[in-house]
């Protein structure tokens, strides 16, 4: 991510860093969190689960900073992200 | 952790073992309740005081989902069985959470007089344009020109206008967001459920198996799509101006937000000046 200017509160804000967990079996492969991640983190995959449809795999998750919208757009509720404070996303 | 990041779970609300739910895929209601869920959270009411009263529908199925006290009720009359349980006990928070064929078409009646009185409710109404899980009829809220299964050369009914609806019979509050606002939309539900009165937050939500399929948006990603590129947010917008047209631009927002006695304390006033055990200050004594 390029900023025009240092962010004046760039010491005191740290990005974090997240982890996506995917709930396979409850995947409808709709496409939402695809499409509405702001980074791209997420994209749809040849795999399927038990009733077809197919899923998705985290192939940026490095680059996640724990927005939270896929989780809270996804419709099957398939999906949850954990906070890893240790660890800053690459890329910002 | 970073305020951009400060999200709550909803675990503890969410019954997991019931998933994965009976949602079509591309539906929106699973979005509309985890953002009903999370805003549960956030506004941190007492979880025993809360009651979620759904009726019949796709969306009535939510009653089920949550892992709260919840009322399946009999088609449209969410809102009176919702409306028993605020008046037997006073200290609950009700929520009604269902659809627009069940709260605007069956129980539209319901929906106008609970509005009227004031009643201490957050009604949140979800709209997908259409009866999704009787096969896809008329509703009232179907845009003009719309084709559904029973209107195969597009609807001719004038559709009804929700938020213009309840601002007129007397609601407190009336917002409407799409399923695409997630974030918007968890912070209007919060709203809702801290204001005291009737307050009426409509959600418009992707179908695409009964509407979209008839109407060029076959998938519910088209559906989102749709909503993001053609929403305009006009907070205080006149609710007489919010009309949906098919394929046209959906005007969302919080439109009305005043102060007003409610139910509880109009009744209270009015009728404990003949019996002093009904008036606010004895109830509160009682139950403190």
């Amino acid at each position: 991510m390029k900023y025009w200017r240092k962010p004046l509160d760039q010491d005191k804000v740290k990005p974090v860093h997240g982890r996506i967990i995917l709930i396979n079996e409850r995947c409808k492969g709709c496409g939402f969190c695809v499409k509405f991640c702001p980074r791209n983190v997420l994209e749809e995959s040849e795999r399927v689960n038990a009733k077809g449809y197919h899923l998705v795999d985290a192939v940026k998750e490095d680059e996640c900073v724990a927005c939270g919208l896929c989780e809270a757009i996804c419709p099957d509720f398939a999906i949850k992200v954990e906070i890893e404070n240790a660890k800053e996303p690459t890329g910002v | 952790m970073s305020g951009n990041n400060d999200y709550t779970q909803i675990d503890n609300l969410l019954r997991e073992d019931r998933m994965p739910h009976i949602w079509c895929p591309g539906c929106g209601l699973g979005s509309v309740l985890h953002s009903f869920l999370t805003a549960l959270n956030k506004s941190e009411v007492p979880l025993d005081k809360v009651s979620v009263v759904s009726g019949i529908g796709c969306t009535g199925r939510t009653a089920g989902y949550v892992k709260l006290d919840s009322f399946h009720t009999t088609h449209g009359r969410a809102i009176p069985f919702a409306t028993g349980l605020k008046l037997a006990n006073p200290e609950l928070k009700v929520i009604v959470f269902s659809g627009d064929g069940d709260i605007g078409s069956i129980g539209g009646n319901h929906l106008i007089h609970a509005a009227r009185r004031n009643m201490d409710l957050t009604v949140i109404c979800v709209n997908n344009f259409i009866y999704g899980m009787t096969g896809g009829q008329v509703a009232p809220t179907t845009p003009l020109n719309a084709r559904t299964s029973t209107s195969p050369y597009g609807c001719f009914d004038r559709p009804f206008n929700l938020p213009k609806l309840v601002t007129a019979a007397g609601a407190t509050y009336v917002a409407r967001w799409t399923a695409m606002h997630v974030r918007r939309l968890e912070k209007a539900i919060v709203e809702a459920l801290l204001k005291p009165g009737f307050s009426f937050v409509e959600v418009i939500a992707p179908c695409p198996t009964q509407y979209g399929r008839k109407n060029r948006q076959s998938t519910g990603l088209a559906q989102m799509d749709y909503y993001k590129e053609n929403s305009i947010i006009k907070h205080g917008a006149d609710t007489k101006d919010v009309d949906i047209d098919l394929n046209g631009q959906i005007v969302i927002g919080k439109f009305v937000d005043i102060e007003c006695p409610t139910f509880y304390d109009l009744q209270t006033e009015i009728l404990g000046k003949t019996f002093p055990h009904m008036s606010k200050t004895q109830a509160e004594e009682a139950s403190a």
